[in-house]
């Protein structure tokens, strides 16, 4: 248990595309919760692991990320656990004299505050802006207890018109998002669409065409399954000249 | 003991029926698994952590795990009457206390985390495999656990004690009767988190039972581990 680096049934990569810029050596491991990653001194535990004595353990099931020194475990699989400054994808539940009700796939619901709106809305024309039913794309701006606040003051956010959604496992979005936007800039290359992608897995796409639409939702859901493949953005390359 | 004891079906008295394990099998779900001890089949789906009602069973310190097991009416050879009985809430309740342990419920206040068990297949050993599933299903939910839980009934043919029992075995009423002890163990510690005694046990036996099962509980582990390891080797959903 303790050389969980040799293990044999572990799948061991090295990924330079992931990587900071630097020649840091990563590799990666599948973990389950409870299992011995590395064990020393020197390694320090990130998101998704614990330190126990001299161990860092895993405590969710993912991959097992080392670059250098630090140990994190990527999630694959689970639920959308908010944090601040994530761009969500929502759908108005309710309307409240003080702002509108959003759900976005969380544990407590969104609110967007009426002075959170990037103009100035009459109160008694609220369903005006965002009727009951409508999609929205906000930012998280606070997480309390009692709920989220979400805010629509920044660019690229706002109601959702025309198009279609469609969800991804949440934690497999920052793949889709690329390296700096990589990946995001290179389908609304190859395809001619506007993408919007929430961190809680919802996607919005609208394009010229259906066909360019579907190829689009291909290309992202492809993504979403490529969980071991490293240089992604050049793999993407070569499958949009094939489809 | 004078005679060789032998087993029904022929195995070991410390092995266990083929075992089954896979993961990702609700697409819909957050997280999933579906677990065979032979002809037992569960299947297990996590939910969340979502959304609790109603309110006043939030709590603002730490999440809510919610276990439901129940067998489906085609599970047994008698017709079980779908719905919840008293057998079904309560091997949910003790299941929510086989895995809550390992669970770091801390994380997400006011909020539940649903796990529902379903009995495909029964054939003795029902809650044992619902809870080893439904550990799986919380690690495959990307929920934050401290260990895996990992569960095996043992019991007694007269003297000699045996696991991961079927239901012929659990029906044999010679010499001491019928024993069936569920027991739930954390995989990398020496805590047990179920003991469900049915029968008669001399408490001199217990110690031995329990290093049997602790045994035999690593085999499961290993069967957990490969299981959850492949689902992201295959890069399937």
């Amino acid at each position: 248990m303790k050389k969980t680096k040799q293990d044999t049934d572990n799948q061991e990569l090295s990924d330079s595309s992931s990587s900071d810029s630097e020649s840091l050596e990563v590799k990666r491991i599948v973990v389950i919760p409870g299992e011995v990653i590395v064990s020393g001194e020197d390694y320090l535990p990130s998101e998704g692991t614990k330190r126990i004595g001299q161990n860092v353990v895993a405590s969710r099931y993912g991959l097992a990320e080392i670059a250098g020194r630090v140990i994190r475990v990527i999630p694959l699989f689970g639920a959308f656990i908010p944090r601040r400054g994530n761009v969500v994808i929502g759908r108005v539940t309710d309307i409240t004299f003080a702002g509108w009700l959003i759900d976005i796939d969380t544990a407590t619901s969104g609110f967007l505050p009426l002075d959170e709106c990037p103009r100035f809305i009459n109160k008694d024309e609220m369903d005006q802006f965002l009727a009951i039913g409508d999609v929205v794309a906000a930012k998280i701006w606070n997480i309390k207890t009692k709920g989220i606040d979400l805010s629509l003051r920044s660019r690229g956010l706002g109601k959702l018109e025309g198009g279609y959604m469609f969800r991804v496992i949440p934690a497999r979005v920052p793949r889709i998002i690329g390296k700096e936007g990589s990946m995001i800039t290179l389908i609304k290359e190859k395809t001619g669409c506007d993408v919007t992608i929430g961190q809680n897995g919802w996607i919005w796409i609208r394009g010229e065409s259906i066909d360019e639409e579907i190829r689009a939702r291909k290309a992202i859901e492809h993504i979403a399954e490529q969980v071991f493949v490293s240089g992604l953005t050049d793999h993407m390359e070569e499958w949009f000249t094939k489809n | 003991m004078t005679k060789e004891f032998k087993r029904l079906d022929g195995r070991a008295n410390n092995e266990l029926r083929p075992v089954m394990a896979k993961v990702g099998v609700i697409p819909n779900a957050d997280g999933s698994a579906i677990f065979a001890f032979g002809d037992t089949v569960a299947i297990a789906a996590v939910y969340g952590p979502r959304q609790l009602h109603p309110q006043h069973m939030q709590n603002p310190q730490k999440a809510y795990l919610r276990c439901n097991y129940d067998l489906l009416s085609f599970s047994v050879s008698d017709r079980k009457k779908p719905g919840p009985n008293r057998r079904a809430q309560e091997i949910s309740k003790v299941t929510e206390w086989a895995l809550s342990p390992v669970i770091d419920l801390d994380g997400f206040p006011s909020t539940v985390i649903d796990v529902q068990i379903y009995i495909l297949q029964a054939d003795a050993g029902t809650r044992t495999a619902g809870i080893n599933a439904a550990s799986m299903a919380l690690a495959h939910a990307g929920i934050p656990m401290r260990d895996l839980v990992c569960s095996v009934a043992a019991g007694k043919q007269d003297k000699t004690i045996v696991v991961d029992l079927s239901k012929e075995e659990e029906d044999f009423e010679e010499g001491e009767g019928a024993t069936d002890f569920a027991l739930a163990k954390v995989a990398n510690s020496d805590e047990f988190t179920l003991l469900q005694l049915d029968g008669k046990i001399s408490p001199e036996t217990v110690p031995e039972v329990l290093s049997v099962v602790t045994e035999v509980c690593k085999e499961i582990y290993k069967i957990q581990k490969k299981a959850l390891k492949e689902a992201i080797k295959n890069g399937s959903n």
